[in-house]
């Protein structure tokens, strides 16, 4: 009998937060296959942001549990942070470094073997080379997106956390971001949780969408077979649904 | 990446970060001026005062003499503290503090990285001054000699302690607490006594003085210039208060890193 003992790349059990009275997440339970593409949608405030915080040991849960390749990111997270990273718009890379310096800054964090080299392959596949030696501060917003990511691939992650990789880029940066993850998935069997508002984009990565409202999982399936059980044409009708609170008599009357 | 796991203690990853910080520095020349600006400012006008004093007949002209080691010794109190308050201040100026958090970086290499800078801030900004003080006022502050280096690694280690828990306080309470980091220092400018004997505070606020690591320093200094004595008992008292600064610095700092992912401020690092 082939029994498979390997834990889920992310699993989180009763997850809560807490913060005075509000509750940000409120016990939600999912478990993330390794290899996996998972988007994590939800509209303003629906507790994503926290979720990854906790996932990331950023934030400490209030109740219940996460655990990141088998260790509970509130004991154990130091013995898996070496095998995950993280980009979001929302944390920069600091301005006055060049990007070759910042690459090869978090290259030592993360204890890559061969760090000229490992930034010089990041450079050549994310086409960093022609602003390798400038300030990080001065780039354009699409260039600083690369180069978010390149530090985010630069340990090789088999947990690789995306919060909104995307948001503010033009159209053709986007779609060859996009291509460049799917790429590294291939490539590297990596597990990807992303964060999106971006409903295109999670329809053409997610192999499956948790569906966050108010701190609650509230649907959790394939975008395809969401899009069909809602009786809608795309994820944004179905996010709309859930939104707004229409989305359990779409469901039913497609049933 | 390999499943292999990342060890405990590094000093690559120290070393990584004493990188990140040296990159900044030689990348801006306003940031280097800052370093030595402050300390030059106060050692000419102190240097020029003690010059006018010593002019003087009596007590007065006596204590002059010491003012110029003691605002030396204050620089590396306060510039020890600031240096390794901004190394921490950087990352949360930059928005690279939850990059850190979530790499393999521990907190006591953190801080490690931190001392480290400090020291490197201190010696770029005070050790050239030490030397102008010698060309200008005939003051030679390597002449103190063995009690230099006890007065030096007193004054750092409190410096530390002190840092450390206000970088503690910005991680927990957002850059809204950054004006403590600049203003802190200065509560200990009267109560240390720089610049005047422990005898001068009232009594019933002399034993809060002798609490303070500095105050032993600063009255080791003029025991030292003014009566030329080395007083091993005064370093002690200082290195005993410091172990103890330091180790209620080390846990508060833990307590407040603590505290700000319960209350989720790493993920929104700002105001």
């Amino acid at each position: 009998m082939n029994v498979n003992v390997s834990p889920p790349a992310i699993e989180a059990d009763r997850l809560t937060k807490r913060y005075g009275d509000a509750v940000a997440v409120d016990a939600i339970s999912f478990s993330i296959p390794a290899g996996s593409v998972t988007g994590l949608l939800g509209g303003n405030g629906a507790g994503k942001t926290t979720t990854i915080g906790m996932i990331m040991s950023l934030v400490a849960p209030t109740a219940g549990r996460v655990s990141v390749l088998g260790y509970d990111m509130a004991r154990d997270a130091y013995r898996v942070l070496h095998r995950m990273n993280f980009e979001s718009p929302y944390v920069d890379l600091p301005h006055r470094l060049t990007v070759r310096q910042n690459l090869s800054v978090f290259g030592r964090l993360y204890g890559v073997a061969n760090i000229p080299e490992r930034v010089a392959r990041l450079a050549a596949d994310l086409d960093l080379k022609s602003f390798i030696d400038r300030q990080s501060g001065k780039l354009s917003a699409g260039q600083k997106t690369r180069v978010a990511l390149a530090k985010a691939l630069i340990n090789e992650p088999d947990i690789l956390i995306l919060d909104e990789p995307t948001a503010s880029l033009d159209p053709d940066t986007a779609d060859w971001i996009r291509g460049h993850l799917e790429r590294y998935r291939a490539t590297n069997n990596a597990t990807i949780l992303l964060a999106s508002h971006n409903m295109g984009e999670v329809e053409r990565l997610c192999d499956r969408v948790l569906m966050m409202k108010r701190g609650k999982i509230v649907d959790d399936d394939a975008p395809e077979k969401l899009i069909a059980r809602y009786g809608r044409q795309n994820l944004e009708e179905v996010f709309l649904d859930i939104a707004r609170g229409t989305g359990a008599a779409k469901k039913e009357a497609a049933e | 990446m390999s499943a292999a796991s990342s060890p405990a203690f590094s000093f690559s990853r120290i070393f990584a970060m004493v990188m990140r910080h040296w990159y900044l520095l030689r990348s801006s020349w306003p940031r280097l001026l800052e370093l030595i600006y402050w300390p030059l400012v106060q050692m000419i006008m102190w240097g020029f005062l003690q010059s006018f004093m010593a002019k003087q007949t009596g007590t007065l002209a006596m204590a002059a003499g010491t003012f110029l080691a003691a605002v030396l010794l204050w620089d590396i109190l306060f510039r020890g503290q600031l240096g390794f308050s901004f190394s921490f201040l950087e990352e949360m100026w930059s928005r690279n503090l939850a990059n850190l958090m979530i790499s393999p970086l521990r907190p006591i290499e953190f801080v490690l990285s931190m001392i480290a800078m400090s020291l490197i801030r201190l010696i770029i900004g005070v050790v050239p001054v030490t030397f102008l003080a010698m060309f200008f006022f005939g003051f030679n502050f390597w002449g103190l000699g063995f009690a230099l280096a006890a007065f030096f690694a007193n004054l750092l280690l409190t410096s530390w302690a002190i840092g450390l828990l206000c970088a503690g306080l910005v991680l927990r309470n957002g850059l809204g607490a950054e004006g403590l980091t600049w203003s802190i220092m200065f509560l200990f400018l009267p109560l240390t006594c720089v610049y005047y004997p422990v005898a001068t505070l009232p009594a019933w606020l002399q034993p809060i003085s002798w609490a303070l690591p500095p105050t032993s320093v600063f009255e080791g200094m003029r025991a030292l210039v003014l009566e030329h004595t080395f007083r091993a008992d005064l370093m002690l008292w200082a290195f005993g208060l410091n172990v103890i600064w330091i180790s209620l610095a080390g846990w508060g700092f833990l307590k407040l890193m603590h505290s700000s992912k319960q209350i989720g401020s790493l993920m929104s690092v700002g105001e």
